[in-house]
C-alpha cells in the first residue's frame, strides 16, 4: 500500500505540472481542446491526491509498522479515533493533509465552473494548480511520507526492517478535539486559495466587473468558518490539555493562525464596499493576495521553526522551500497587479465621515494594523537578529497591550457600523439608531460595575457587549416587526423568516453576536485567579469561594496508558458541590505524560484543577487551582459564529409568512413582499 | 480634501496611539535569546537582561535542593551552571538528556538563575501537530506561560 500511495503521489504531481504548464499555454492558445484538457488534468490530481491520502490511512489502519511515518506517530493500541488523527500528527502526514484538503476545494471548484465563466476559469486552473504543484514537490521529493523504516543491516548496508509495533501517538494528542481542530485550521488555511485564484486569475484575465467576488464570496465564507472554529478548537484544547490555566498565549503557532483571520476577516468587510459602490478594488485585490500568503506564511512558521527556534527546539529545512513560494507567490502578484491596475480604478469616493463605507475603512484599517502587530511581534527575534545581532523576543504584554485596545474598537464598529447608512448618515439617524442601544449599553456598563467588574478594560469591554447586542436586538426587532404586522406569526417566527430571506445579512449579525460573546468571556480574564499548594490526602485550600479537599490519589492502568487521578472534594460557600479528578496520563511508550484538567465550568466562572505533578521539595503532589471567569462565554460564543456562518452560507429564501398570509391587503403578491419593507428605515439604511 | 484631511487624522491618531501601546508592550516583554557560549562575551547591560537560553540537560547534574533545583547545561562544547527558583513542578520532560530552555538572568557569579524551565525528550519532537497549537511551550512542557 506504501508503493501504491507514492505511485499515486508521483502520478499527482506529473498530473499537476501538465495542468499548470498545459493551462499556461491553454491560457495563451485559447485553444478548446487544450483547455478541456488541463481542466480534466486539474481534476485527476485532485483524485489521485485522494487516493494517496486514503492510502496513507489504511497503513495506519493495518499497522503497518514497515512505514517510517506509521512507526513514527502510531501503535496496535492506539484508538481508531485516534489513527485518523494520526495522519496529521507529523510534518509529512500534515502536508499531504494540505493537499489533500486542497484537493477538495479544488475538485469542488473545476467541477462546479466546468461548464461557466469560460474566460476565467482556464485562468483560475492555472493558478490551483501552481499552489498544488509546489504542494506536491513536498510531498513528493521533500518530505515523504511513505518512505520505508530501514536500518543498517550486516555490514553496515541499509536494509528494511518492520518493527512489531509503532512508538504511539504523542500524548498531547490524544485527545478528541485534537483530531478535529486540524483539519478545521487546515481547511481554513486551504480554503483561502480559492478566492486567491480567483482574484489572481480575474486580475491576470481583466475579467469585467465584481464578478469574481460574487463567484468567491461563499467560498471564503466557508474558509473563514473553518478557520474560526479551527483557532477555537485549538484554544479550547489549549486550555484543556494544556493545563496552564488559559486558552491563548501568543504563541507563534497560535498566532500563524490568528493572522489570516484577521485579513480574512477584514476582507469579508471591505468586499461589501466594492460590490455597492465599486470602491476599494486595489484594496480587496491586495487583501486577498495578502491573506494568502499569510496561509502559506503560517504553515512556514508551524513547519519551519523558523520562530520556534528561539524557544523551541523544531528545526527543518522545508522552511527555504516555503521561503522560496511566498517569495514567487508575491512577485507572481506583484507582476500582475502592475501590468492591470488601470483595471482596478474605483468608481466612487468616499462621501462622508460618519458613513457605512468609513466604517468599513476604519474596521479594515484596524484589523489590518492587529495583522501587523501580530505578525511583527512574532518575527521580532528574526528581525531583531537582522538588524542588531541579538534575538529578542516579545512576549503576552506585547500583543496585549496593541490587541486590547483593537479588540474594543471593533467590538464598538460591530455595533455600530451596520447601522450607518451608505454614503452619509444623518445626526437625525444617528440619534434614532444610537440612542436606546447607547444608554442600555451605559446601564450594562453600571450592572458589571456593580457586580464587582472593576477593571478598566473590562469594564468598557462588558458595556461594549450590551451595546452591541442591543443594536443587533433592534436590528431583528424592527425587521421582524415589520412581518409580523403583514403576517400576524410570532416574533421568532418572523424573525426566523427575516433572516432567512436575507441570510448574508442576518446570518453576519449572528456572527457578530456570537463575537460578543466571545468577548464577554474575554472580559473575564483580568479576574482570573490561581492558587498553588503541595497537599497531602485531607488538607483543604480554598480560592474564591471553593474549598478543596483532597481525599486521596488512585493510579489506573488503562490500554494506552496509566493514569494517576487526584480525587478532589470541592465545596462550595462550605456545602458540598462535587468531586473533581485531575489527571496525569502516563502513556506507555516513552512520551511526554498528558495531563487532564479537571474543570468545574459555569457561566460565571470555571474552577480548574490541575494536579501539576510532584513537589522538588516536598515529594507531595502539587494541586494547581485557577478560576477562570466567564470563560464558557467564549466557547458558547464560538458556537454562536459557526451558527452564524452557516446561516450566511443558505441561499436567500423568498418570505414564506407575507406570502402565505391571509390578513394580507388584496395587492399582487410580489408588491407586497417588496414594498412595504423598502419604506422602513430599518430596511433603508441597514441594507447589508 | 478636506474629508481627507480628516480622515488622514483620524487613521493617524488611532495608528499612532497604538503604536505608542505597542512601544510600551515592547519594553515590558522583551526577552534576549542567547546561546550559552555568547553569554561569556556579554558585558554591562548586556549581561542584566532578562533573557532565554537553551541547551543540553548534563548527564548527572540535576541536584534537587530546598527551594531550587540546580543542573548544568551543555551547548556548542560550553557549559553553564543553573539554578532553578521558580515555584512550580519541572515538566515530567526534564531529565538527563533533555533539551532545556531556561529563561531568567545572570546573577554576578557566572550562575544563571531560572524563574522558567521548558523542556522536551531528545528523542522525539515533532513541530506543531497540525497548527495552531503551540509546538513551543506547548508540546514541550512548561513550568509556567502567561498570555491571555
Amino acid at each position: 500500500m506504501d508503493l501504491f500511495g507514492s505511485f499515486a503521489l508521483i502520478l499527482a504531481f506529473i498530473c499537476a505540472v501538465y495542468a499548470f504548464i498545459g493551462g499556461i499555454f491553454a491560457v495563451l492558445t485559447r485553444h478548446p481542446l487544450l483547455v478541456k484538457s488541463t481542466r480534466q488534468a486539474g481534476i485527476a490530481t485532485c483524485v489521485l491526491i485522494f487516493l494517496g491520502t486514503l492510502s496513507l490511512e489504511y497503513l495506519f489502519f493495518s499497522d503497518d509498522f514497515s512505514v517510517a511515518y506509521v512507526v513514527a506517530h502510531s501503535n496496535r493500541d492506539l484508538a481508531p479515533f485516534y489513527k485518523i488523527g494520526a495522519l496529521w500528527a507529523g510534518q509529512e502526514g500534515s502536508l499531504l493533509f494540505w493537499s489533500f484538503l486542497l484537493a477538495i476545494y479544488v475538485f469542488s471548484a473545476l467541477m462546479a465552473y466546468r461548464n461557466k465563466n469560460g474566460e476565467l476559469m482556464p485562468y483560475v486552473g492555472v493558478v490551483l494548480a501552481g499552489v498544488q504543484l509546489f504542494f506536491l514537490t513536498l510531498n513528493n521529493f521533500v518530505a515523504s511520507p511513505f518512505k520505508a523504516l530501514a536500518a543498517p543491516g550486516v555490514g553496515g548496508a541499509m536494509n528494511l526492517v518492520t518493527r512489531a509495533d509503532g512508538n504511539g501517538l504523542n500524548g498531547l494528542l490524544q485527545y478528541p478535539e485534537m483530531v478535529i481542530h486540524p483539519p478545521n485550521l487546515y481547511a481554513g488555511y486551504t480554503g483561502f486559495t480559492i478566492p486567491f485564484a480567483f482574484a489572481l486569475g480575474a486580475l491576470l484575465a481583466r475579467y469585467p466587473g465584481e464578478k469574481w467576488i460574487h463567484l468567491t464570496r461563499k467560498w471564503t465564507m466557508i474558509a473563514w468558518g473553518f478557520q474560526s472554529c479551527g483557532i477555537l478548537l485549538g484554544a479550547h484544547w489549549a486550555y484543556a490539555v494544556l493545563g496552564w490555566g488559559g486558552y491563548w498565549a501568543w504563541d507563534p503557532v497560535e498566532n500563524a493562525s490568528l493572522l489570516p483571520w484577521l485579513t480574512g476577516t477584514a476582507f469579508l468587510h471591505s468586499v461589501m464596499m466594492q460590490e455597492k459602490r465599486g470602491m476599494m478594488k486595489v484594496w480587496n485585490v491586495w487583501l486577498v493576495f495578502i491573506t494568502f500568503l499569510l496561509c502559506i506564511t503560517g504553515t512556514f512558521l508551524t513547519r519551519s521553526g523558523i520562530v520556534a527556534s528561539v524557544h523551541a527546539f523544531a528545526q527543518s529545512s522545508i522552511g527555504n522551500w516555503f521561503m522560496g513560494f511566498i517569495v514567487v507567490i508575491l512577485l507572481v502578484c506583484l507582476a500582475a497587479y502592475f501590468k492591470n491596475r488601470d483595471y482596478l480604478k474605483s468608481e466612487n469616493q468616499l462621501d462622508a465621515m460618519v458613513s457605512r463605507e468609513s466604517s468599513f475603512l476604519f474596521n479594515n484599517l484596524i484589523l489590518l494594523v492587529s495583522c501587523i502587530a501580530v505578525l511583527s511581534g512574532t518575527l521580532f527575534p528574526v528581525f531583531s537578529e537582522w538588524l542588531s545581532g541579538s534575538r529578542i523576543s516579545v512576549g503576552a504584554p506585547f500583543f496585549n497591550k496593541v490587541n486590547i485596545p483593537i479588540g474594543l474598537l471593533l467590538l464598538f464598529l460591530t455595533g455600530v457600523g451596520p447601522l450607518l447608512a451608505w454614503r452619509k448618515t444623518s445626526a437625525e439617524s444617528l440619534q434614532r439608531n444610537f440612542a436606546w442601544p447607547l444608554a442600555i449599553g451605559v446601564v450594562g456598563g453600571v450592572v458589571a460595575f456593580a457586580l464587582g467588574y472593576r477593571q478598566f478594560y473590562s469594564l468598557v469591554c462588558l458595556a461594549l457587549c450590551v451595546f452591541v447586542t442591543a443594536t443587533i436586538s433592534m436590528e431583528f426587532y424592527r425587521g421582524a416587526k415589520v412581518i409580523r404586522a403583514r403576517s400576524g406569526a410570532s416574533f421568532v417566527a418572523s424573525a426566523v423568516d427575516l433572516t432567512m430571506r436575507n441570510t448574508r445579512r442576518y446570518g453576519g449579525y449572528i456572527v457578530h453576536m456570537g463575537m460578543v460573546l466571545i468577548f464577554v468571556g474575554f472580559a473575564g480574564v483580568a479576574f482570573n485567579k490561581d492558587v498553588q499548594k503541595d497537599m497531602q490526602p485531607g488538607q483543604t485550600m480554598q480560592i474564591g469561594r471553593y474549598t478543596l479537599l483532597l481525599q486521596g490519589t488512585d493510579t489506573k492502568p488503562q490500554k494506552n496508558y496509566t493514569s494517576e487521578r487526584m480525587n478532589i472534594e470541592v465545596l462550595r460557600d462550605n456545602k458540598e458541590l462535587m468531586m473533581l479528578y485531575p489527571e496525569r496520563r502516563r502513556f506507555n511508550i516513552d512520551q511526554p505524560s498528558g495531563t487532564m484538567v479537571a474543570i468545574y465550568s459555569t457561566l460565571k466562572e470555571d474552577l480548574y484543577v490541575v494536579y501539576a505533578g510532584e513537589s522538588p521539595e516536598t515529594q507531595l503532589p502539587v494541586i494547581h487551582a485557577y478560576l477562570n471567569p466567564l470563560v464558557k462565554w467564549i466557547w458558547f460564543g464560538g458556537a454562536v459564529v459557526v451558527l452564524g456562518t452557516l446561516v450566511a452560507l443558505l441561499p436567500n429564501r423568498k418570505s414564506v409568512l407575507v406570502l402565505s398570509a391571509v390578513q394580507q391587503p388584496a395587492a399582487l403578491p410580489g408588491q407586497a413582499m417588496t414594498q412595504p419593507f423598502r419604506s422602513t428605515p430599518a430596511m433603508r439604511e441597514g441594507h447589508d | 480634501m478636506q474629508k481627507r484631511a480628516k480622515f488622514g487624522i483620524g487613521i493617524g491618531v488611532i495608528v499612532a496611539s497604538l503604536g505608542c501601546l505597542a512601544w510600551l508592550g515592547y519594553g515590558e516583554s522583551k526577552t534576549y535569546y542567547h546561546t550559552i557560549a555568547e553569554l561569556p562575551t556579554l558585558h554591562g547591560a548586556a549581561a542584566a537582561h532578562r533573557m532565554r537560553v537553551g541547551g543540553t540537560v548534563e548527564t548527572g547534574t540535576i541536584r534537587r535542593l530546598s527551594g531550587r533545583v540546580d543542573f548544568v547545561l551543555e551547548g556548542e562544547g560550553k557549559s553553564l551552571p543553573v539554578s532553578y527558583t521558580g515555584s512550580d513542578p519541572l515538566p515530567d520532560t526534564f531529565v538527563d538528556k533533555s533539551q532545556a530552555l531556561v529563561e531568567g538572568s545572570l546573577a554576578p557569579d557566572g550562575r544563571f538563575v531560572a524563574e522558567r524551565v521548558q523542556a522536551k525528550c531528545a528523542s522525539k519532537y515533532e513541530a506543531a501537530p497540525g497548527g495552531t497549537v503551540a509546538p513551543s511551550s506547548a508540546a514541550t512542557n512548561s513550568t509556567q506561560r502567561s498570555g491571555m
